[in-house]
């Protein structure tokens, strides 16, 4: 579904990303864990088009197209989500108007027919049931006033409606409660289905607790320096990030 | 984020679509002012003799006075000479009924989304449809008359209801206000009126299209709003006009009075033709309006949506004269191009316990330039007096200015007047989060917009707001991408 | 208000005749100068309530009176008591006094040791004995054309301050200017220059005192230019007295990466009008303005203050706070421009004033004017009165109605006056804010 070969990308002149290689196949979750400042969110951010990274070299393929060469918002309709790390406020523009009308713009990239208010509604009252959302958010403007688990929610919220072909969640359980937390991962895991896939950009290990990855891939440095099983994952909740940079800098030592 | 003035510009262009010439023979009077051509506007009006002394009176007073310069506001001047202060489609005869209405004005109407043809109406609005100097058509006349509502063209108030006329023009504004208030009380040629007696609830939304459509011509029009005791009515205007290089003058004056327990509600969406892209042509629109809270417990709003003219100059305002009267004042101002709007309001607190509200939001674009102006002004006997101000600036694009000049004059310690005020811009961090679930660069900017706006518009009525919030997405075309 | 006709004004018959005489020694490039002011002076005259700059602030007291430049060779001297209580309690102070706008030699002091190079003396000084180092300084940052009162002070330049930092230097403590003046129908026209070179750093202390009640009128200009990397802190003390008329500019000029803080309080003067205009000039620059008006009797006090984002990526904070009581009348008139190009400017501003008599009046103006996109500004202002609930709160833990009121108002004044760092200068402006409110008959005995 998506390869990435030797992305490298700057932001505001600094190379961040310095060769990354990923494949990510049909129905997989795959988690990015790393260290702060390792390159994690800048993947996450560059895969659905924000304008103030640059690639510099490399290519990604999507569902066999080009996915660099598309707008955002083409992204988007393409089927790629991004569940952002700090989601954005819009301040007078309701939740529930906003989301219909981007599932709408979705749909009409699908050729299927847009919603109308009552339809969206039934969907939007389910998702957020599942969800265990308060029915006032969706009349709320757009994440104003949400508190951080809130804005996290309605993420996934939005993930749910739109049924993306690949959702990225970039550090999603940051400023989650564990309560929270297990409604996030439940509606994650609802969501996994043979015909998507996930990519979860993660600090910590205790998400994958939740939401199973089938291969975790740790970032450092703007390189995936290794990848593995879900247990890659226990083993650096166990030893944090040390051996892995020390690792990676004899690795460096090493090609210098 | 680079905002991709490609997109800004494709939207920009989009065409004013109410800048069509009427092919209509018009009744016009020779350019320029003198007394002679107010005697004449009289005449042709066939005005009692109160109504020409009293326009005599304003237009010499005019002679005396300046042109104000102190707006935030830059354009060559105007050649009052070269006006043509009355211009009138000519009719067969004296409108008795609309069936006598000729056939091209009604499709003139019909083709701005006005259909003056009753039965084609919404059933709940009233509509007076003022084009040029005179007023064509008035609907549910009869209607609103078995409740006692007069509502009629100005002139027709004059003949039909001098005393009332009489009795309460100038008393909110009078004509030695300001400059063009003075212009205009002595040149308008029409107008609406509209009289609710006491205790009435107006049913329907009472309104008045102003449609400019000869060259070269002045709008010069005056409403008079009288709301007795424990009444209500809710206004709408709305305007437009046809497209020219030549910038045309319009300068109404509109004054409202609310006795006790009375509520006027005023809607404005106001869309003369703002100019082309280089700033070419568009109405100067400089208006005065002013209501009074006479009684106590009284209310009045102003509600504004503003998008369209090459200059405007208006600052509808509230006199809260009656003890625990209420002044609101709920604006959105748009910029964009080569225009300018030097808007706000007035709220004069005099009544004990008063309270006004005030929520302006400027947009400017382009090489828009959006100034708020507002006077709240708390005088000694204004008892615990109240004000709220809240000033939002949103800028799109960095060629436009936004300048928020709030005045506050409080001569009373119980009283108490708070301003807050913030200019932003779209962040384009919002507008890649709406481009990542789906939404176009327009579309996301038209959101973002409409929810900056949302405070005023929930203040429109319902068929307002519709068409408030498509025509804001309109004014904005082409200013984000 | 009528203009003053021009052959009739006293102040330009006193330049023509000063022009021959006391001024007949300046190097040519200032009498030049001097000429060019008094004729924008003679040409716009005093301003009027009809300009938009001056519309609740009436001059004509001050245009219709003849007040005089004391003539230079009288010097008003007196006891170096009299002025004991307005010197901080320090005697160690870089200090320079001026009587009338005059330089007073006997009652100015200077630290055993200044950091070399360093300058603070009295400008009249320099102008004679090393002209060129001002030349390229004086009405640089303080152009003439502003208003008729610059214009007037910079024709009539005879005194005042002269503060130079040269690069990487710094004034311990601060430098006090204190300005007293003493004589009916005097005119002090007081100049003070200050320049700090790239990485200096100084706190001023601009004090203006009355002795006795005189009416006497100070008008009296500063300019200010904080060069990249320094810091200058500035404080104006205005305490004259209650018949006395006061017109001060401050121009200041803040370089990259610079910055500039204000602290002003205005308490005296039967007319003072404040004016403070700050350029950030260069990415980076900053500037805080405080400012604190305690207005009573029939007093009228005017504070304009003008923050020009002229560059991208500056910051300014401003925080003005007025407590307006009996028939007095306050103005604020806050301006924040912040020009094309001048992007990712963040400036916030609040003003707050507390009308505590119905015969009180005030007049708050705060503007902005942005015509940079990405920009962060907010301002906000409110009028009001003391606050019921906390009143209320007061009384029920038994405090009377006077003192409740007293110590409400005096927490409003404290919460400006709390953010003066050096203490003895703080301490000062505490006390003065204490036998204000006193004046005022609202005080307590302990606050």
């Amino acid at each position: 579904m998506l390869e990435i070969r030797n992305l490298c990308a700057t932001a505001d002149h600094k190379t961040i990303l310095k060769g990354i290689n990923l494949k990510v196949g049909i129905g997989e979750v795959h988690a990015i864990m790393g260290p702060n400042g390792s390159g994690k969110s800048t993947l996450a951010q560059v895969l659905a088009g924000h304008p103030s990274y640059a690639v510099t070299d490399g290519e990604v393929r999507y569902e066999g197209q080009d996915l660099l060469a598309l707008a955002p918002e083409e992204r988007a309709r393409e089927g790629v989500f991004l569940a952002f790390q700090y989601p954005l406020e819009i301040a007078g523009v309701s939740n529930a108007y906003f989301l219909r009308t981007g599932l709408n713009e979705i749909r009409k990239h699908k050729g299927l027919e847009e919603l109308d208010a009552m339809e969206f509604l039934g969907l939007l009252k389910e998702k957020m049931k599942l969800l265990e959302m308060e029915p006032s958010m969706k009349s709320r403007s757009v994440n104003e006033g949400f508190s951080g688990g809130e804005k996290k929610r309605n993420e996934i919220l939005q993930m749910a409606i739109m049924d993306p072909k690949l959702a990225i969640m970039d550090e999603t359980d940051s400023g989650l409660d564990i309560d929270a937390m297990k409604i996030v991962a439940k509606a994650v895991n609802k969501f996994r289905s043979p015909d998507n896939a996930v990519i979860v950009v993660t600090h910590y290990q205790r998400l994958l607790n939740y939401i199973t990855p089938d291969f975790v891939h740790v970032l450092f440095d703007g390189r995936i320096v290794r990848s593995g099983g879900k247990e890659l994952a226990l083993e650096l909740e166990e030893k944090g990030y040390d051996w892995i940079k020390e690792e990676a800098g004899t690795l460096r030592e090493a090609r210098v | 984020m680079n905002t991709a003035p490609d997109t800004i510009e494709a939207l920009a262009n989009r065409e004013y679509k109410y800048g069509f010439v009427t092919p209509i023979e018009s009744d016009v009077i020779p350019r320029g002012l003198n007394e002679d051509i107010i005697r004449m506007i009289s005449a042709k009006k066939n005005e009692p003799e109160f109504m020409l002394e009293w326009r005599l009176r304003a237009y010499r007073r005019w002679l005396t006075m300046e042109e104000p310069k102190w707006a935030n506001l830059h354009y060559s001047p105007i050649n009052y000479q070269d006006i043509i202060y009355y211009s009138a489609p000519k009719q067969k005869k004296p409108l008795g009924s609309l069936d006598e209405v000729d056939e091209e004005l009604l499709r003139t109407f019909e083709k701005l989304g006005i259909p003056l043809e009753e039965q084609k109406r919404l059933a709940g609005v009233a509509v007076d449809a003022v084009f040029d100097s005179v007023s064509v058509a008035t609907t549910f006349k009869e209607k609103l008359l078995e409740l006692g509502i007069i509502f009629c063209s100005f002139s027709e108030a004059v003949q039909n209801h001098p005393d009332l006329v009489r009795k309460y023009l100038g008393t909110v504004v009078p004509y030695s206000d300001n400059y063009f208030a003075a212009l205009n009380s002595a040149v308008f040629s029409d107008g609406s009126f509209c009289y609710v007696p006491k205790g009435v609830r107006c049913p329907m939304e009472l309104s008045t299209y102003f449609r400019i459509n000869a060259m070269d011509t002045g709008q010069f029009e005056r409403t008079l709003i009288v709301a007795e005791e424990g009444s209500y009515v809710s206004y709408m205007e709305g305007c437009t006009a046809p497209i020219r290089d030549t910038n045309q003058l319009h300068a109404a004056v509109v004054e409202l009075v609310a006795l006790e327990r009375a509520q006027i509600k005023y809607s404005t969406v106001q869309n003369w033709y703002a100019g082309d892209r280089e700033g070419r042509g568009g109405i100067y629109n400089f208006v005065t309006k002013r209501g009074k809270c006479a009684g106590d417990n009284s209310r009045i709003s102003w509600t504004q949506v503003e998008t369209g003219s090459a200059i405007t100059w208006k600052y509808p305002g509230v006199i809260l004269q009656g003890n625990n009267s209420i002044g609101e004042f709920y604006s959105v101002a748009v910029t964009n191009n080569y225009q300018q709007a030097d808007t706000g309001t007035k709220m004069i607190h005099i009544g004990k316990n008063t309270r006004s509200t005030i929520v302006s939001k400027g947009i400017s674009a382009g090489h828009g330039n959006n100034t708020y102006r507002g006077l709240v002004k708390v005088l000694p006997k204004a008892m615990g007096a109240r004000n709220y101000t809240q000033c939002d600036s949103l800028l799109l694009g960095d060629q436009c200015g936004a300048h928020t000049f709030p005045y506050m004059e409080v001569q009373n310690s119980s009283s108490s007047v708070e301003h807050e005020a913030c200019t932003s811009k779209i962040s384009d961090d919002q507008i890649f989060y709406c481009k990542q679930r789906g939404l176009s660069a327009e579309n996301a900017v038209s959101m973002i917009v409409n929810g900056f706006c949302k405070e005023v518009f929930k203040n429109l009525p319902m068929e307002f707001a519709v068409e408030a919030s498509k025509l804001l997405g309109i004014s904005l075309e082409g200013s984000v991408g | 208000m009528t203009r003053i006709p021009i052959e009739a004004n006293p102040y330009i018959e006193n330049f023509d005749i000063l022009e021959k005489t006391e001024f007949a020694k300046d190097p040519p490039w200032f009498r030049s100068l001097r000429k060019a002011a008094i004729s924008h002076f003679a040409e716009k005259g005093f301003p009027t309530t009809r300009e938009e700059e001056w519309r609740f602030t009436s001059v004509s007291s001050i245009a219709t009176a003849s007040f005089k430049p004391v003539p230079a060779n009288r010097k008003d001297l007196f006891a170096s008591g009299k002025i004991e209580p307005f010197l901080f309690g320090l005697k160690e102070c870089a200090r320079l006094v001026f009587v009338n706008g005059l330089y007073c030699e006997m009652l100015s002091q200077m630290p055993p040791r200044l950091p070399s190079r360093v300058r603070v003396e009295n400008l009249a000084r320099v102008l004679e004995e090393s002209p060129d180092l001002v030349e390229g300084h004086l009405a640089r940052y303080a152009p003439y054309g502003n208003n008729g009162f610059s214009a007037l002070n910079t024709a009539f330049i005879r005194d005042g301050a002269y503060v130079f930092l040269p690069r990487g230097a710094e004034i311990e403590g601060f430098v006090h200017l204190l300005f007293v003046g003493d004589r009916n129908e005097a005119l002090a026209n007081v100049r003070n220059l200050i320049v700090a070179e790239r990485g200096s750093r100084v706190a001023i202390v601009e004090s203006f005192v009355s002795l006795e009640d005189s009416a006497h009128f100070t008008n009296t200009v500063t300019e200010i230019q904080v060069a990249g990397d320094a810091s200058v802190d500035h404080y104006k003390i205005q305490n004259e007295s209650s018949r006395a008329f006061h017109i001060g500019t401050t121009e200041v000029n803040v370089g990259k990466d610079s910055r500039f803080s204000s602290f002003s309080l205005s308490a005296g003067s039967r007319l003072a009008r404040n004016n403070l205009n700050v350029c950030l000039d260069a990415p980076g620059g900053e500037c805080a303005l405080y400012g604190l008006y305690l207005l009573s009797g029939s007093q009228h006090i005017d504070n304009h203050t003008m923050i020009t984002h002229a560059k991208p990526y500056c910051n300014s904070r401003e925080f003005y706070k007025g407590i307006v009581d009996e028939k007095s009348r306050a103005v604020f008139n806050g301006r924040v421009v912040v020009v094309k190009d001048a992007q990712k400017t963040d400036a916030r501003q609040t003003n707050k004033n507390l009308l505590l008599s119905d015969a009180a009046h005030v007049n708050a103006k705060p503007q902005l004017e942005i015509f940079a996109d990405d920009v962060k500004c907010t301002h906000g202002a409110t009028v009001g009165q003391l606050d019921e609930e906390a009143l209320f709160y007061f009384k029920s833990r038994g405090i009377g109605e006077g003192a409740a009121r007293a110590l409400i108002t005096y927490g409003f004044a404290k919460e400006v006056v709390a953010r003066v760092p050096v203490e003895p200068i703080r301490l000062h402006l505490d006390r003065l804010v204490l036998r204000k409110l006193k004046q005022e008959g609202k005080g307590g005995e302990e606050m």
